[in-house]
């Protein structure tokens, strides 16, 4: 923190009893319903909190940026002492970029495609008459380096497509602090971002609030993320505030059950149990946001409840510093740590790795897929996408697959799966080969590969019930011998995902995205399959729905003996679930071994660093921890660099590696990796 | 919102916007209501022609030749002296059904054409592609007039001309709304059930991409009367005395001081168009979720 405290220090930014709704024909939402919360000069706030608790709605309030059918119904928003509220547009406008900055969570739209980064900026400062134009674009170029874009000169005559995501971030904060505001509103700025890529943006945001001394918002679902930045925490839970506390503080002891719940659904890195199979989820959905219960808006969900529950409780201080509306720990208790039973490791655990029956095995797997040529004469590139890929999954395993987006992980998943046909290589399905195989010969198997996906917005067709999702497989392979068999069958797959069968009827946009996610698990169960290649099916959810999921799919796979190949970004998650882990990294496979040699002993250079970019929410590890900084952005797969990959971003990095790729190993047993200084790490 | 003191939470003091389903559906789809029932009226009175038609629309008559609106000729009567409210009913069969025929047929040909090409992707889609740029290239009235100059003069072949310069944007649209659907995941879904290529093109991404087409064709047809009546106001279209709004505009246009003439076919055109945009307003706003949730 800026020691720039000076007694009394009046709050920059007071929130009082803010109210803002939105009106809709099914009536009035009150997406933020008296939220109360201050910010100091230079500090840093988090405010967490699920999608439709009224987190990023108060953001866009305090910037006036609503739409059309929200208002601000009530409350004030002091800044500077000057209520935002009542200010008319012309105000405002003054305001905003000026000592009011924001960083909109998409980078890839947040910036007008069709200016130049030199404009975008130099408009920003011109236009509260800070600076003239030259001086303006002196500053520009100035404040790019200062974020870290290599060749800022060059950079600023660059428009933003030419910028991956992590750069436009970059590009962002510029503008954010081209004017030295007095407060910065970060709503999810890493989020779309990938581990290493958010290390360094959250770094430079710590370094940019030391320097600047701006006070910053930081909005996120991340509690890892919070405690890496934050001072102190703002927890939202259906429109209000719920616990507010310093971060450390609030992280090691909740007092409030939901923030309790928030910490203990997500995996974390630093505390893994070996024999926990399970997570900690509460029950059920947030309120509905038309009309909130009378009493504590958790209680429904709450493990803790009481009788004094069914009164609304108030924000009442907990010790000296922190704040909770919860009539639970109002006499100052702490919440207790979760019980999870410990389960033995699963029988087939127990069986030695090599002794079991090989499910798939992939050799020297090879996709590149052509780009359109720059010109006529111009030479044909590719995009190396799956560079030689080598894996074996066998029999009741789960296999992790992690590395950053655009390493090639969900083109191998569509290989495996054979929606893509692979350019070279060999794929082995419990010994046939699939490599080539046509889509007559890929039918019968089609029912032993099953795959879970992304997006549950996208992985159902709109038009189609739930019925019929699910029946549609089952009577294309013959699977019963009747309809009235399909639609008990139907009827027993809902069950096995924990939907009740009532909702056989209802189309997919009538669900939330984890009720969503189980209709395309109960999908990809509909045909009995052996292997279920899941791709990110958790990413796009809430940390409590993801915690549901990841409990489904260990119930499922210890009920129903499934094998998983397991993709995702998140290696807390991976390292939960996984048995083996494989770490690709443009293409390649770089190191594979069981999860817990992995995480522990990493042997390649890029894995240490993937690890050690995973926000952990504790504050006080978050300060402890050694992290390795990896500079720059992966490399473009279209050209990919000579010898190793990882050659160019790796700290250990010689001329050896340059001139000749590194071959994966057996270092240890059944510890593989793909680098020449294992020795070294 | 005067509710300064209301701790409870639960209380409605900011209700007033809400409105009860039938007013909300009053209010978006109204003017479609009216547009739906201009066009079954204009459909109604076409079968009915024979019915409500006072004289055949081919009856000439010179001693009434001229006359304006009366009990007799409720909308007068032109230079030949043949019964304008008359022809109009006729017109309408064969205005409508021209219309109506030619944005459907060439909808359902775009559509596949255009979907196929999206969906094969490659040397398919390129060859498929390049020929519907080859027809867009064309200016409608152009072709119309030089298929009707070789193959003559009549309702079929100018129907067939406009049908040729019709599908290309049909075929445009399909292509790249499928091409949307395409990489959704729920037509890999499909894939991995085992489905072939045009199962999975039929029964999962054409159901997906039909709306803004459905929306295109009810917003066409009204453009393709239109087209009609001007390719038979130039004399392209129906052979002399077939009854045809374009037509009797045409006929009658120069008769200033018989307004009659060709007010009324024009009027006719007028309502029609209207009230297949407005349908088509209407049909957009239900199939698109977003507007239907607000």
């Amino acid at each position: 923190m800026p020691a720039a405290a000076k007694e009394p220090v009046q709050p920059i930014l007071e929130v009082r009893d803010l109210r803002t709704h939105f009106d809709t024909d099914a009536g009035v939402v009150r997406a933020v319903d008296g939220v109360s919360f201050h910010v100091m000069p230079g500090e840093t706030l988090g405010l967490v909190g699920e999608s439709g608790s009224g987190k990023s709605v108060t953001a866009l309030s305090i910037m006036r940026l609503l739409q059309d059918q929200s208002r601000i119904a009530g409350g004030s928003i002091l800044f500077c002492g000057r209520d935002i509220v009542t200010m008319d547009a012309e105000q405002i406008r003054a305001l905003r970029g000026d000592q009011m900055a924001m960083v909109f969570q998409d980078p890839m739209t947040s910036l007008n495609p069709v200016l130049r980064i030199a404009r975008q900026l130099v408009e920003t400062m011109v236009i509260h008459g800070r600076r003239d134009r030259n001086s303006a674009l002196g500053h520009a170029v100035q404040l790019l380096g200062r974020m870290g874009i290599t060749a800022p000169e060059r950079a600023v005559d660059s428009y933003p497509h030419q910028f991956s995501g992590g750069m436009r971030q970059r590009v962002m904060l510029a503008m954010g602090f081209s004017n030295e505001p007095a407060l910065l509103l970060a709503d999810e700025p890493t989020t779309a971002l990938d581990v290493t890529i958010q290390a360094q943006i959250l770094d430079l945001l710590r370094e940019l609030n030391t320097d600047f001394g701006a006070a910053v918002i930081l909005i996120s679902h991340d509690l890892g993320v919070i405690a890496n930045v934050c001072s102190r925490v703002v927890v939202m839970y259906a429109g209000e505030v719920v616990e507010e506390g310093p971060t450390e503080a609030l992280l090691s002891d909740p007092k409030h059950p939901y923030t309790w719940a928030l910490l203990n659904a997500v995996p974390r890195l630093d505390r893994y149990i070996p024999g926990q199979r399970r997570l900690t989820t509460i029950e059920g959905m947030p309120p509905d946001s038309h009309q909130w219960p009378r009493g504590c808006r958790f209680a429904a969900r709450c493990p803790f409840r009481v009788e004094a529950c069914t009164e609304h409780p108030e924000l009442l201080p907990v010790g000296p510093t922190r704040h909770s509306r919860c009539w639970v720990t109002q006499t100052g208790q702490s919440l207790p740590k979760p019980a999870l039973p410990l389960v033995a490791p699963a029988a087939v655990k127990k069986v030695p790795a090599a002794d079991r029956e090989v499910m798939l095995e992939i050799k020297g797997l090879i996709k590149h897929f052509p780009v359109p040529k720059q010109n006529f004469f111009a030479p044909r590139e590719a995009v190396h996408a799956v560079d030689g890929v080598d894996l074996i999954v066998r029999k009741g395993e789960t296999v992790g697959l992690v590395g950053e987006s655009g390493c090639g992980k969900s083109t191998l998943a569509r290989l495996i799966v054979r929606i893509h046909e692979p350019d070279a290589g060999l794929i082995k399905f419990t010994g046939h080969d699939i490599t080539h195989a046509s889509a007559a010969e890929m039918r019968p198997l089609r029912r032993r590969i099953q795959m879970i996906f992304q997006d549950p917005y996208a992985s159902l067709n709109p038009r189609m019930m739930v019925r019929d999702i699910l029946a549609e497989p089952i009577r294309f392979h013959g699977l019963t011998d009747d309809e009235a068999g399909t639609q008990r069958r139907v009827e027993e797959l809902l069950g096995l995902v924990g939907l009740s069968s009532t909702t056989a009827a209802k189309y997919p946009h009538e669900f939330s995205g984890g009720q969503r996610q189980r209709i395309s698990i109960a999908r990809a169960l509909a045909v009995t399959p052996d292997l279920i290649v899941a791709d990110e099916p958790i990413s796009s959810l809430d940390v409590n729905i993801q915690a549901q999921i990841i409990n489904l799919l260990i119930d499922l796979q210890e009920r129903l003996h499934l094998t998983y190949l397991f993709i995702a970004h998140d290696l807390a998650v991976v390292r939960y679930i996984s048995d083996r882990v494989v770490v690709l990294y443009l293409g390649k496979v770089m190191e594979i071994a069981p999860a817990e040699a992995l995480f522990d002993r990493p042997l390649h250079p890029y894995t240490r660093s993937l690890i050690s970019a995973v926000p952990i929410p504790d504050a006080a590890i978050e300060r402890m921890r050694q992290r390795i900084h990896l500079q720059g952005e992966p490399p473009s797969a279209l050209n990919p660099p000579s010898g190793c990959r990882f050659r160019t971003r790796c700290p250990m990095a010689a001329a050896r590696c340059a001139a000749e790729e590194p071959v994966l190993h057996e270092y240890r047993p059944d510890h593989w990796a793909a680098c020449h200084f294992t020795e070294r790490v | 919102m005067s509710e300064a003191s209301a701790p409870i939470l639960d209380a409605t003091p900011f209700e007033p916007r809400a409105r009860t389903s039938g007013q909300r559906w009053r209010r978006r789809y109204g003017l479609a209501v009216i547009g739906a029932a201009i066009i079954v009226i204009w459909i109604v009175v076409a079968l009915a022609a024979p019915l409500l038609a006072h004289y055949p629309p081919h009856a000439v008559d010179v001693t009434v030749r001229l006359l304006p609106p009366s009990a007799a000729h409720w909308l007068g009567t032109d230079p030949l002296g043949r019964d304008v409210y008359s022809r109009l009913l006729f017109g309408a069969r064969v205005s409508l059904f021209a219309g109506i025929t030619v944005v459907v047929l060439g909808a359902i040909f775009g559509t596949l054409l255009g979907g196929i090409a999206a969906y094969a992707g490659g040397r398919i889609e390129e060859g498929l592609m390049r020929f519907t740029d080859l027809m867009l290239c064309f200016p409608p009235i152009i072709l119309a007039m030089a298929i009707a100059a070789a193959m003559g003069i009549g309702t079929i072949n100018t129907m067939i001309a406009m049908l040729i310069v019709w599908w290309p944007k049909f075929a445009r649209l399909a292509r790249s709304l499928v091409l949307v659907q395409r990489s959704q995941e729920y037509v890999e879904a499909a894939h991995l059930i085992g489905y072939g290529p045009s199962r999975v093109l039929l029964k999962h991404i054409l159901p997906n991409s039909i709306g803004p087409l459905i929306v295109l064709v009810t917003l066409d047809v009204g453009h393709a009367i239109i087209v009609f009546s001007g390719l038979s106001f130039l004399g392209l279209g129906v052979v002399p005395p077939t009854p045809e709004w374009g037509a009797m505009v045409s006929e009658n246009r120069e008769l200033v001081e018989q307004w009659w003439g060709a007010t009324f076919p024009g009027l006719a055109i007028l309502t029609v168009v209207m009230g297949f945009n407005f349908l088509g307003d209407g049909i957009r706003d239900w199939l698109d979720p977003r507007a239907r949730r607000r």
